[in-house]
């Protein structure tokens, strides 16, 4: 079948802003949006420009906007989207060209969380014990991928370069409810400032956004409730 | 822009990110990679990590070595495969201590499930040694290992693309060439300790799980340098990607029972490998699907069988799998609860790849003599613990135990070792190849070239082999190599040039493929991932020993290197 794609393209060192340009070509419908700009690219246009990598979600390399939403290209089939599709980069971030956002900005919020296992205790000689609960209750966060659709979709960053945004929380989130960590002061002090969880105005964007099914806002919910509270179980 | 680093690694997938961890915070050290580190491949592992904890039964290192050994059908070096099953447990255990979310038993211990290959008591049944988080294990380790750099303040040069070895001509590696993707700068980097940990290179066939960016890059460089790759022709294609697309359906499906079945409904492995059944090594599960499918029983006579999951508790398949099961959906608009899956075997790992001793240190040939001062870790490396064939969760164990005995040598290599110089004009070479690409009048296109390539080896160079398939195939690589060298960079930014990096990937897998089937044709038996239609048996007589192609400016020429045997015997392979 065939396709019409609209595609947002922006090159710094030829264009003063950025602009739309149209292509069609055939596809199959069970083939992925990626499919279709990886037609474009490789038998085209060789200068349309995105990222790309392992072609079935699991990376997070390809976020972009299909018809208005933050998807993964390589996780949309176009018996989805329709015969006509628009692309354009994330919203909220610097365009380096074409669909390419810096994204710079947002892994500088990510690891503003300390994201890492915080445990000063010698470690055992075999494996720290964890119940199955206990794991189980910060498993829903640990499958982010850092794709940056949530980030993307929130209102409150599009006006506020500070706010750390929902995937740092997510992965805040995976560290201050792992029954190893001893870090949660240090990152829930991180959270507690202006820049932190209390921007987040529980609009459900990112929830919707994410390509990997996290319940992005009960995430930043559970972390906000702990700063109340102080549990952090 | 030139910099300077104690030891810099190229690649950020688990062997890199692994060796990293050692040197954060000891030496000077910066990690390079043309991709986000959090987007390599290593994520897109699913099914598990081997060690013999013993958790949940009786296990031991040995077993496991053995298992290796057999999988690899004897092709592997048991000094290598040894180290790989003992230091397996205190691997896993420091991935857990850095804080890696397994899966947990009731009682709190990393949990570990069946995989292919795996036995208890040398072969005698199936054992639980696969330590696991869902089907997302890769991905664990992968974010687990990145937060350990961040941690550790490891300095990276994310799409930063490696193009070019600095090895002087008194023979020692001082360094990389590396093009930067978001400016078209070329940075050099001197360094006294070099690792390549680039991945495999899966995209040299068309049904592939390999990401798009896995082109061999480390290979193919190494072998432009003169260096040799080894064992080249063992290539793995796993029994389960969904049918045409190639996305993996992890050997876990089968491990918590999946089932294949042909066209009558039949479990068929009960005819080939009795004992492990739909659990007996890839490469035998690889080739029964397409004994069913020559003899007329794929589904509706066509190229692909099922995968049956529907027996399992629905429980089992969203808990256990869900990732697989949530690829099952998009893809297919099939409920692997519901539906019996459409699968075909797909091109997945590298068995061969740069010849390594078992610290990482880079060898040039069948002596083993040591290039000082390069090292090579992961898929792009060969031990040669994989042999022949890699059982399922070996991989994963593959990276984190000897990108970690990498990454400790390398500090020795720096700790005893002043900068040597570089070569005079060290990106003399990359600096070429970008403006010749970039300023050429060439007019063949790149993605052309690769598709026919991929389209021809994964007829002639896939599960199946012959001398006539093969013998054409060079003369086809002959042709896309002469069309390549007219090759047009549509695309003449600097800034995210794409086109570009694409065409260099493409001059890659081409070196690469040539490895392959100059190996696969020399190689006259069959044994493991590589089948051979006109020998059929495995040759231990003539052939228990390993490859090492050289690019020569006659062609590719091959050298051997005994494999080295120290506990067990070669048998014949049965399951
Ligand atoms: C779908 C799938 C599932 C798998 N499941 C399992 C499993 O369950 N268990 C198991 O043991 N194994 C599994 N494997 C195999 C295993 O995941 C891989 O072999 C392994 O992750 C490779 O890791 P690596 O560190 O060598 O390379 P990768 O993780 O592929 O990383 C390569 C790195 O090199 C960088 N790079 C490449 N070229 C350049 C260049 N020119 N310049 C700069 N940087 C460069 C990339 O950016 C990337 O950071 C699976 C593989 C696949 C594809
Ligand atoms: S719930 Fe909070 S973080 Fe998510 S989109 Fe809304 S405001 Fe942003
Ligand atoms: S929470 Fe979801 S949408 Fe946000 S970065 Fe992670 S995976 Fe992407
Ligand atoms: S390419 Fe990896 S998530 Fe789409």
């Amino acid at each position: 079948m065939q396709v019409h794609l609209r595609i947002q393209r922006f090159n710094p060192e030829v264009d003063s802003k950025p602009y739309y340009e149209d292509h069609e070509v055939e596809v199959e419908p069970t083939d992925r949006v990626l499919d279709a700009l990886n037609k474009v690219k490789w038998f085209h246009d060789g200068t349309l420009t995105y990222r790309r990598s392992c072609a079935h979600g699991v990376c997070g390399s390809d976020a972009m906007r299909i018809n208005g939403r933050n998807r993964l290209a390589c996780k949309v089939l176009i018996r989805d989207v329709g015969t006509n599709i628009t692309i354009e980069p994330l919203v909220g971030f610097r365009v380096i060209r074409d669909l390419v956002v810096d994204m710079e900005p947002f892994f500088n919020a990510y690891k503003s969380v300390l994201p890492f296992l915080i445990n000063d205790d010698p470690a055992p000689t075999t494996e720290r014990l964890q119940s199955p609960e206990d794991r189980e209750r910060f498993d829903d966060t640990t499958k982010c991928i850092l794709c940056a659709c949530c980030t993307s979709s929130c209102p409150i960053t599009w006006t506020n370069d500070e706010f750390v945004g929902p995937a740092a929380i997510v992965n805040a989130h995976r560290f201050i409810f792992d029954s190893r960590d001893q870090g949660a002061a240090e990152r829930l002090a991180v959270l507690n400032q202006k820049s932190g969880v209390w921007r987040c105005r529980t609009v459900f964007n990112c929830t919707e956004a994410c390509p990997r099914g996290i319940q992005v806002t009960r995430a930043i919910e559970e972390v906000k409730r702990t700063l109340l509270t102080g549990d952090v179980s | 822009m030139y910099h300077r680093f104690d030891a810099v690694i190229v690649g950020a997938g688990g062997a890199g990110l692994m060796a990293a961890a050692q040197l954060a915070g000891k030496a000077n050290v910066a990690v390079i990679s043309k991709l986000y580190p959090t987007r390599s491949h290593t994520g897109a592992a699913q099914g598990g990590v081997a060690a013999a904890l013993g958790n949940l039964e009786e296990d031991h290192w040995i077993w496991h070595m053995f298992d290796t050994v057999k999988g690899g059908d004897y092709l592997v070096d048991q000094d290598a495969a040894e180290v790989l099953a003992r230091e397996a447990i205190d691997a896993v255990y420091e991935l857990e201590h850095m804080g890696l979310p397994f899966n947990r038993t009731p009682d709190g211990r990393i949990d570990q499930r069946r995989f292919g290959g795996h036995t208890r008591n040398f072969g005698e049944g199936p054992v639980r040694r696969a330590c696991y988080a869902a089907d997302r294990t890769g991905h664990m380790i992968l974010q687990t290992l990145y937060q350990q750099g961040i941690k550790h303040q490891v300095t990276f040069f994310n799409e930063m693309m490696m193009l070019d070895l600095l090895i002087t001509d008194d023979g020692v590696c001082t360094g990389v060439v590396g093009y930067d993707i978001h400016s078209g700068e070329i940075h050099v980097f001197h360094a006294k300790a070099v690792l390549l940990a680039t991945g495999g290179f899966g995209r040299v066939f068309k049904v592939t799980s390999n990401a798009l960016s896995l082109a061999g890059d480390g290979c193919a460089i190494a072998f432009r340098r003169g260096l040799p790759l080894e064992d080249m022709e063992f290539f793995q294609f796993h029994p389960t990607g969904i049918y045409k697309l190639g996305i993996l359906l992890s050997e876990a499906c089968r491990g918590e029972g999946g089932i294949l079945r042909n066209d009558k409904g039949e479990r068929f492995m009960e005819k080939y490998a009795p004992t492990l059944l739909d659990l007996a090594p890839r490469d035998m599960v690889s080739r029964s699907i397409y004994m069913e499918i020559r003899e007329g029983r794929g589904i509706n006579g066509q190229d692909y069988v099922h995968l049956d999951l529907t027996h399992l508790p629905a429980e089992v398949i969203e808990t256990k799998l869900p990732d697989i099961t949530d690829f099952v959906r998009t893809y297919m608009g099939l409920d692997p609860v519901k539906d019996l899956i459409p699968i075909q075997p797909t091109a997945h790992y590298s068995m061969g790849g740069i010849p390594t001793d078992v610290d990482g240190r880079v060898t040039i040939d069948e002596e083993n003599t040591v290039l000082p001062g390069l090292y090579a870790a992961g898929e792009c490396a060969c031990v040669s613990v994989h042999g022949a064939n890699r059982l399922g969760t070996n991989s994963l164990v593959d990276l984190i135990v000897f990108g970690r005995r990498a990454g400790r040598h390398m500090l020795k290599t720096i700790n005893e070792n002043d900068f040597h110089p570089l070569p005079k004009e060290p990106d003399f070479r990359a600096r070429a190849e970008v403006s010749a690409l970039l300023e050429g009048d060439g007019t063949e296109n790149a993605n052309v070239i690769r598709e026919e390539l991929q389209e021809a080896m994964f007829r002639d160079c896939g599960v199946f082999r012959t001398a006539e398939g093969l013998t054409s195939l060079r003369e086809k690589l002959t042709e896309l190599r002469h069309r390549y060298s007219r090759v047009g960079v549509r695309d003449k930014s600097r800034t995210f040039n794409m086109d570009l990096v694409e065409t260099i990937e493409t001059g890659y897998l081409l070196d690469v493929a040539e490895a392959v089937v100059a190996g696969a044709l020399a190689r006259e038996e069959s044994r493991g991932g590589h089948f051979r239609e006109d020998f059929p048996q495995r040759d231990d007589v003539n052939w228990l020993k390993h490859t090492l192609a050289y690019r020569t400016s006659g062609g590719i020429e091959m050298r051997y290197k005994p494999v080295v045997i120290t506990r067990f015997e070669p048998k014949e392979r049965k399951y």
